[in-house]
């Protein structure tokens, strides 16, 4: 049997290949603003992947330490490693600032680690070079996002770090590059500005009657000293036994030391929930609004398709070919038409779009599946337009002018 | 003619359509969550390591000395400056004695006074002593009577006790002298060992209270490094052991020793304190407070499996290694030793010299993650 569209198609190949690619590259940037949508997410899902941690003790009543501003004592940790089902805690900070290097300088967020080995809450769990920190000052992890390279000295506030390791996929919930360096500098960094910041904190404290007494010597010292130290923390990771139960142990330190407690799941809630809401809303009407564009689009080009060679169906009616066939014929066309745009768009979106994109696009095999089968839907509504009007063709304007 | 016309359409058709979907199936499998994940795999050495301990201090001075007045009072003179090169017993510096030179010189009069009062008394004394021996002679020749040489004798009595008192008035004058004598001396501020001035905390003319320090001073021989340790990470910290010292304003690596560690540690910041000392006094001196990096070496290790520390992960609540088995992923939990600066660990149980080990991932792993072998993550550096 003679595949009608298949012969149609071989008449006129280039156009319909060209068509194809069009609406490939159309429907590569929908599939791309869908990854965004997941790369979005997945950032979110990286920090707390990354981060090793099963519960996040935070400032009571925040939402910190990612979506909000908490601090607290750096030595709660004492405390809540007692509790029971606690295996693990480490302190953490959190800060998102300028990192220069040299002439240039690359938003990231700062992350101060505690003093331990690897496989210490907070630390990169896996690098793609380099090694881990060794050193309690002076060494940074960083994201190979950043544009660092191993030796290089960084500058984070005061102090200069050299990147001794390497690391991949560590992301702020914003799509920050994250860089790791030992929790005393992070707090350091976090608290002591610059040398010109702290030295007109110096001079407003020395003008300050209350604390330049001069009968009591030394106390501009010590309150200048005092001003000088920081000892907070942004948060404190907790991972817990493999016998207890999060939610459990979170609600023990809730009770019992008066912190807020956040589980991985109410992280993840607040993260992709709250944090990321807005921007996720925004790419969801982006995504509906191409998905609209790109079926309107695939319709005008089968319509488009079907008018050029109206014609031709005139003279298949005329020789008798029956409805059903032609309405095939224009159907297989428009799934062929679609099939092929699905793979262009889908090479287009992965091997061009995915990698210059600046934020993390993530291609999820599924929604790749989803896509084939929306776009194959969305070909066969489409045909139904041009099926009516070649069905509606008058034979007899194949014979006639 | 036309058959060869079809089989050149049907032919670029191929062209085009084949490579796409071979494109379309390389894309589909090696990329996105289905791509297997590139690592790099290394094989555990065996080897000695150097542990070694990394801290951060300041400059300090074992010995400084404030000096200032034991009084209240007012700055006369002040010779040094910060900077000067003092020597032991140099006079600083010296408080306004204000009327202390007047009353010392009132005291002298005073003490000249009392000596007159005694040579008086002297006299009294001789001239009662010759009179109580007379009458005492005149008694037996039977001229006078026994009432008068009584009295004679009374009076010498008295001359005699006159004489104490003005000698201990005399010595007691004597004293108090010396007392304004030593507080004037102890007016003048001075050095009590050769050292250098740090601080020159007030200029003359200004009042300060007793203990106030007008200068402030150190004994350069005695610099050291107050170092601090992550607790964590102080493991095998003890005296004598040989350290290098970065001062933040060289570039070069001075050498020192451990001289002690401090028994208290802080608690608040979580770190042990040691003093580092210099082998030898760097030259020029470093400014007190620079901040300098002790690495203190620690005995080597013997010879033992050593892997890298980026390959040590944490899964599950242990620690171990992604090891690589007939091509498999399997996860093996690892009992770890001691570490050095240079990320290398060793591993006291649980994999064997010679295994080969996932040492950096581009993602983290699962032990059903699909992996694919490579020499780099990193390109080389251009």
């Amino acid at each position: 049997m003679i595949s009608l569209a298949g012969r149609d198609i071989m008449h006129a190949w280039g156009k319909f290949v060209f068509t194809g690619l069009g609406l490939g590259l159309l429907i590569g940037v929908t599939l791309s603003m869908a990854g965004i949508y997941r790369g979005m997410v997945d950032d979110g899902k990286a920090l707390l992947d990354n981060s090793g941690a099963d519960l996040w003790v935070v400032q009571q009543n925040t939402l910190g330490p990612y979506a909000e501003a908490s601090s607290i004592y750096d030595d709660t940790w004492r405390g809540i490693r007692n509790m029971p089902g606690v295996e693990r805690v480490a302190n953490v900070t959190y800060l998102t600032m300028q990192v220069r290097q040299g002439e240039r300088d690359v938003r990231a967020m700062v992350t101060g680690v505690t003093a331990g080995s690897p496989g210490t809450p907070g630390w990169p769990p896996y690098l793609v070079g380099g090694r881990q920190i060794t050193r309690d000052h002076y060494e940074a992890v960083a994201d190979i996002a950043t544009g660092f390279k191993l030796g290089d000295s960084i500058q984070i506030r005061r102090n200069n770090y050299t990147v001794v390791g390497l690391t991949r996929r560590m992301v702020s919930s914003g799509g920050d590059p994250m860089v790791f360096i030992p929790l005393k500098d992070a707090q350091e960094a976090q608290f002591l500005k610059d040398n010109d910041a702290i030295l007109q904190q110096r001079r407003r404290t020395t003008v300050n009657p209350v604390f330049n007494r001069p009968q009591v010597p030394g106390l501009l010292e010590a309150v200048i000293a005092s001003q000088s130290t920081n000892t907070y923390v942004n948060a404190v990771l907790v991972q817990i036994g493999a016998s207890y139960n999060a939610d459990d142990v979170a609600e023990s330190i809730r009770r019992w030391k008066r912190y807020t407690v956040y589980t991985r799941s109410q992280m993840e809630e607040i993260l992709v929930g709250k944090l990321i809401a807005t921007s996720a809303k925004q790419i969801g009407m982006f995504l509906v609004i191409l998905s609209i564009v790109s079926a309107a689009i695939v319709a005008f080009i089968i319509y488009t398709l079907t008018l050029g060679k109206i014609r031709e169906i005139a003279v298949l009616k005329l020789i008798g070919t029956r409805n059903r066939t032609i309405a095939g014929l224009i159907m297989q066309q428009a799934i062929a038409l679609g099939v092929i745009g699905f793979m262009v768009g889908k090479i287009s979106a992965t091997l061009l779009m995915a990698p210059i994109f600046p934020k993390h696009v993530l291609l999820e095999p599924l929604d790749s599946v989803f896509g084939f089968i929306a776009v194959v839907v969305i070909c066969i509504f489409s045909s139904i337009i041009a099926i009516r009007a070649a069905l509606k063709v008058d034979p007899a304007e194949a014979v006639g002018g | 003619m036309k058959y060869f016309f079809v089989q050149k359409r049907t032919l670029a058709l191929i062209v085009v359509l084949v490579p796409m979907l071979a494109l379309f199936i390389y894309v589909s499998l090696r990329s996105g969550p289905l791509a297997p994940v590139p690592v790099t795999v290394a094989q555990v050495e065996s080897r000695s390591i150097a542990p070694a301990l990394f801290g951060i201090g300041t400059v300090e001075a074992r010995y400084s000395y404030k000096i200032g007045p034991v009084f209240a009072g007012r700055i006369k003179f002040l010779n040094v400056h910060v900077g000067d090169q003092v020597t032991a017993g140099q006079i600083l510096g010296g408080m306004d004695p204000v009327d202390l030179d007047e009353r010392i010189r009132a005291q002298d009069l005073a003490l000249q006074r009392s000596g007159s009062q005694l040579n008086e008394a002297l006299a009294r004394r001789a001239y009662a002593q010759t009179q109580a021996r007379r009458y005492a002679e005149l008694l037996v020749a039977k001229s006078t009577s026994e009432e008068i040489v009584a009295t004679k004798k009374f009076e010498l009595k008295i001359a005699g006790t006159s004489l104490t008192a003005a000698q201990n008035e005399f010595a007691r004058m004597g004293a108090e002298r010396d007392a304004l004598l030593a507080q004037r001396v102890n007016l003048a501020l001075v050095s009590s060992v050769d050292g250098l001035i740090t601080a020159r905390n007030a200029d003359p003319g200004t009042t300060m209270v007793a203990g106030q320090s007008v200068v402030e001073m150190v004994d350069q021989k005695s610099f050291w490094i107050n170092v601090r340790f992550a607790q964590t990470h102080a493991r095998g910290l003890s005296s004598d052991l040989s350290a290098q010292i970065v001062l933040r304003s060289q570039e070069s690596v001075l050498t020192g020793r451990v001289l002690r560690v401090e028994p208290v540690a802080d608690a608040v910041t979580e770190e042990m304190l040691a003093k580092v000392v210099f082998d030898e006094m760097p030259s020029p001196l470093p400014a007190i407070g620079e901040l300098t990096e002790v690495t203190v070496m620690l005995p080597v290790l013997p010879t033992g499996p050593v892997i890298p520390n980026a390959a040590i992960q944490h899964i599950d609540g242990k620690l171990g290694v992604w090891q690589i088995k007939d091509d498999d992923l399997l996860f093996t939990p690892v009992t770890l030793g001691s570490a050095d600066l240079d990320g290398h660990v060793q591993v006291l149980a649980g994999i064997q010299t010679g295994d080969r080990i996932v040492v950096y991932s581009s993602k983290a792993l699962k032990a059903t993650s699909r992996i694919q072998i490579v020499d780099r993550l990193l390109k080389a550096k251009s």
